[in-house]
């Protein structure tokens, strides 16, 4: 196929007009030739026989009259084994190879292979004369603790296709070819272990979309037991700055228990991803007893990145998971902040002169967050198998209010909204989400009746410390100032968790399970007391024993003395 | 090979747009006598931003394409010297021509980053205790305008343990320029000190140069391994003046007349500090007055997004509250061992002082407890949070313990047993 080529008439910011020769498609790559450097491009726009491309990289330096060259292939990501535990732009640029060729900045125009260039340990799992389609599995190679599949592309069209050859057990180069197949007509393709996809395609490769009902542990008791998120659902994190989205972010990618996480740091402070990258290296998964770095992919297109970048870096980030969704695992996809990536939007929107919709953002802003929360989902692949992407993306709202065109639109398509408050946070109290404001349409590990009895006390409690407010303690009865108190308990030592100890920063479902057995016992209990110091006291030691109780290492004797303590303090104040 | 071209278009704002072929996006070109970059090109139509403003352009002036971008001299003999926005001296100084590097220079690689642990010592107990600033930190002061921050900016200017100062000074008042001048002279530190300077009667266009200029001097310094402290005052005149060339642009508004690009434009910026493994490092300190003391205004908000923590600068000190330095826990373990605990310990009972402050105010009974909070709040404001007070870290520290042990008795502190025995100054209390 020849090559399309054109000339650039016109820049303005990272926007480039292009005059084409023959044919473009909408969303294809193309390069802009500028001093010897190829700066990527995609075609967002055809009007009057001009293409408008937004430049992934600075467009200092281009003229009119560049050459442009146009590939005819979608903004596409390369899957295949070795991406794991690897560092990416948000064009799929491995960062730690590309400082090695180009030192300490980032150099435009430099694209380097985001696949390690090595042979693995290839086993087929197909004969020759097998039918195949996109996504079926050819074979496998290991990868860590990983099977990692290697599969039919997911863009290919038709179902009579038929393997013509593939290779023996062994040890191949990763781009080598190891299988051909060939259709009805006679059409050969040869496959590798990687894999080009589109970003902006969703995969469909799988027999049904299912109802999220299965909780995903987060191992934070405010999240898991009053507002769950489900594996292959989505939940949004709003706040203001400052309230810990990012540190909130990164538990989850620690403690949540998936077999994949994804980490897409979008439009952030390079500052934080620095973290990750010191930190998860040297802690160990508790599920595999490995490095948590062997589970992750970052996609790091921070602040000061190219802005067009950092509008595909949410398309990356979801591409890859669904390549390991593909395999049958389950993958968590945390982006940070969404608000970013609908603000890169705005950008492009507002050179391409569009009709602007609420705050300049586009109109399309709606339908594009929600397709985007739609790639998440549980599915029954073809084979049979149940996997999973769940998709966690926090907002940044201007000045922290909600009301905001990102935040709204957010809101309409996740399933949890785990909203974060600045009061709590300058409380210091962790998480910072807020137990009212927040909701979750998914199932707990607990039995949700029992939550709702619990949270009602807790509404019940805010109530009753605003009335108090008002009236003061004096003027509160001491029925009511009961409920305050258990509010209160509630909150200090369920919902909130002291991140910075080593047992307490992660509750498994089961220990979940016991302590709220006991909290929701003396949420019901009725107690008795003469006064109000009274009533203080005896919720001040309460409080103080959950507390030491939270310091037990679970199935330790010290572990059910503790909880003996605490039920034996309660009960000599409760009324039969 | 400089053509000139005398056909201009159409001026608007401080826009020229003149028919050019050949033209480079980002260039710099001379309209009359003044500088002026490329910043959009639509087929022969190239149009220009006119550093000096367009006021006086005519239609028949010349336009020089000079062919290469934005640049500002980078060596030893900056130190000491005072620029504008454009990079021209206004000290009255040689101009500098050697060594041109182009100013907006490429991000810095996240995986070379390397986590910040150095501890910057300014001498103000609310920073060097409470919230420390960290070698390759962003941070801004947020202030009301009438506070005291380009004072407060010129002591740790002075104070701070650095190898070079680069101010970037964006829409000063010509008094406060001058004041910065004279502090620094007189402090010792012009040696060590860049000034690039846009004051209040400048052209607008020049302002927004500012920080890319003093950011881009800065960065070469860090590179050949120096500690460099930036000062940005005001970003808020910054984000005006961005407002102001969006507008005369015709680029639809998002949010307050801000343009859309207002996180990434400051961003771009702010996410050059930097430690650079094995050479020197780009620490930012900014000033961001808050219009009404507004904090969801959408400058401070978007400042806020992106840099690790803000001082909030009220009633002539900083905040206690409010206030945070997202980086301190990389440094302040290893300052002291009563460090963190005693500076958790203070906030405590300063946040108390302000309750029992208001129930004194509200009128009700103050108990013996309060007025022991009282004192406390008192002698913590005077001695601790005055502006004026300048010691090192382990003497406010004493100095805080010496504060404690006045007001109260040592189990009243909440601070740990052990803590108490090593640290608390009058032994015999304890006994």
């Amino acid at each position: 196929m020849e090559t399309v080529t054109g000339y650039v008439t016109g820049i303005n910011g990272n926007l480039a007009n292009v005059k084409f020769d023959s044919a473009v498609r909408k969303n294809e790559v193309g390069y802009i030739l500028v001093d010897g450097k190829r700066l990527k491009g995609e075609v967002i726009r055809v009007n009057n026989g001009v293409a408008s491309m937004q430049i992934y990289e600075m467009s200092n330096g281009i003229k009119v009259g560049d050459p442009v060259e146009f590939t005819g292939e979608l903004m596409s990501v390369e899957l295949g084994p070795g991406l794991l535990s690897q560092v990416f732009d948000g064009l799929q640029n491995p960062l730690p190879q590309l400082a090695e060729q180009c030192g300490f900045f980032l150099e435009r125009g430099v694209y380097l292979d985001p696949i390690p260039d090595r042979e693995w340990e290839f086993t087929p799992c197909v004969k020759v004369g097998d039918s195949v389609e996109a996504g079926s599995i050819i074979g496998s190679v290991p990868e860590f603790r990983f099977t990692n599949q290697i599969m039919v592309p997911f863009t290919l069209k038709g179902s009579d296709w038929k393997v013509k050859s593939i290779n023996d057990a062994g040890s191949y180069h990763v781009r080598s070819t190891i299988c051909v197949i060939e259709n009805g007509r006679g059409e050969e393709k040869e496959l590798s272990m990687v894999i080009t996809q589109p970003i902006k395609q969703a995969n469909k490769c799988y027999a049904e979309r299912l109802r999220p009902s299965e909780p995903l542990v987060t191992q934070m008791r405010s999240i898991d037991t009053f507002l769950p998120v489900a594996k292959g659902g989505t939940f949004c994190v709003p706040g203001p700055f400052g309230a810990g989205k990012t540190v909130l972010q990164h538990s989850e990618a620690k403690y949540g228990e998936a077999d994949i996480v994804i980490v897409a740091a979008c439009g952030e402070r390079a500052g934080e991803v620095v973290e990750i990258l010191k930190e998860f290296p040297e802690l160990e998964d508790p599920k595999t007893g490995r490095s948590m770095m062997e589970r992750t992919i970052i996609i790091c297109n921070t602040s000061s990145m190219p802005v067009a970048a950092r509008e595909a870096s949410c398309y990356t980030a979801v591409t890859l998971a669904e390549y390991y969704r593909q395999m049958g695992l389950d993958v968590l996809l945390l982006a940070d902040s969404t608000s970013r990536w609908a603000q890169a939007m705005r950008e492009m929107s507002g050179r391409l002169e569009e009709i602007p919709g609420d705050e300049a953002f586009p109109a399309y802003l709606e339908s594009t967050i929600a397709a985007f929360y739609e790639r998440a989902g549980k599915v029954r692949l073809k084979d049979g198998r149940i996997s999973s992407i769940t998709i966690g993306g926090s907002v940044s709202p201007a000045g922290g209010n909600f009301e905001e065109p990102v935040t709204q639109a957010t809101l309409k398509v996740v399933g949890a909204f785990h909203g974060l408050s600045r009061e709590r946070s300058d409380a210091r109290k962790y998480p910072a989400i807020h137990p009212i404001d927040s909701w979750s349409k998914y199932d707990g590990v607990v039995d949700m009746d029992r939550v709702n009895d619990a949270r009602a006390i807790l509404r019940k409690s805010v109530e009753v410390n605003q009335m108090m407010k008002v009236v003061g303690e004096e003027g509160t009865s001491s029925e009511d100032y009961i409920t305050y108190q258990k509010g209160e308990l509630l909150d200090a030592v369920y919902l909130q968790q002291n991140s910075f100890d080593a047992i307490d920063a992660a509750c498994p479902p089961k220990r979940q399970r016991i302590e709220f057995d006991v909290m929701y016992d003396v949420l019901f209990t009725d107690f008795e007391f003469d006064e109000k110091k009274e009533i203080r006291a005896f919720f001040n030691q309460l409080r103080q024993e959950f507390l030491d109780w939270h310091g037990t290492r679970m199935d330790t004797p010290e572990f059910d003395a503790q909880k003996q303590k605490i039920i034996d303090f309660y009960n000599a104040k409760a009324v039969n | 090979m400089q053509k000139v071209y005398t056909k201009i278009e159409s001026i608007v704002g401080n826009v020229v747009t003149v028919k050019a072929e050949g033209v480079r996006n980002g260039d710099l070109a001379l309209v009359g006598d003044s500088y002026a970059t490329v910043i959009k090109l639509d087929k022969d139509l190239v149009s220009l931003q006119v550093f000096a403003g367009a006021q006086g352009v005519g239609t028949n002036d010349e336009v020089r394409f000079l062919g290469k971008p934005m640049m500002v001299s980078f060596s030893e003999n900056l130190l000491g010297r005072i620029f504008d926005g454009a990079g021209v001296p206004r000290d009255n100084g040689p101009a500098l021509t050697e060594n041109m590097i182009p100013i907006g220079g490429p991000s810095f690689n996240p995986s070379k980053r390397i986590l910040p642990k150095n501890m910057i010592r300014t001498g103000i107990p609310m920073i060097d205790v409470f919230n420390t600033l960290v070698e390759s930190q962003k941070l801004p002061i947020f202030s009301i305008s009438g506070e005291p921050y380009n004072q407060l900016l010129a002591r740790i200017a002075l104070q701070a343990e650095v190898d070079v100062i680069v101010l970037g000074g964006m829409g000063l008042k010509y008094d406060d320029y001058l004041a910065f001048r004279e502090t620094l002279e007189k402090g010792g530190a012009m040696s060590h000190t860049v000034m690039f300077i846009h004051t209040a009667s400048d052209p607008t266009v020049e302002c927004t140069l500012v920080p890319d200029m003093a950011l881009a001097v800065a960065e070469q310094f860090a590179l050949v391994g120096k500690k460099v402290l930036v000062l940005l005052t005001d970003m808020t005149n910054f984000a005006d003046a961005l407002k102001e060339t969006a507008i005369t642009m015709e680029q639809v508004p998002s949010n307050r007349g801000y343009p859309g690009d207002l996180y990434s434009a400051l961003a771009s910026r702010y996410e050059k500090a930097v430690d650079i493994e094995g050479a020197g490092s780009i620490t930012i300190l900014g000033v961001t007055t808050m219009p009404g003391d507004d904090v969801t205004h959408p400058v401070p908000d978007n400042t806020g997004y992106i840099t690790e923590g803000q001082y909030y600068l009220k009633n002539g000190h900083i905040e206690p509250f409010g206030s945070l330095s997202r980086l301190k826990q990389n440094v302040n373990g290893d300052t002291r061992d009563d460090h963190r605990a005693l500076m958790d310990g203070m906030i405590k009972l300063y946040a108390q002082y302000k309750d029992s402050l208001e129930k004194k105010s509200m009128g009700f009974l103050m108990t013996e407890w309060d007025d022991k909070l009282l004192k406390f709040g008192k002698l913590f404001e005077s001695k601790l949070m005055d502006l004026r007070v300048n010691i090192p870290l382990e003497d406010a520290l004493d100095l805080g313990w010496e504060i404690l042990a006045d007001c109260f008795e040592p189990n009243e502190t909440g601070l740990k047993s052990s803590l108490i025995a090593e640290r608390w100054p009058d032994k015999e209390a304890l006994k």
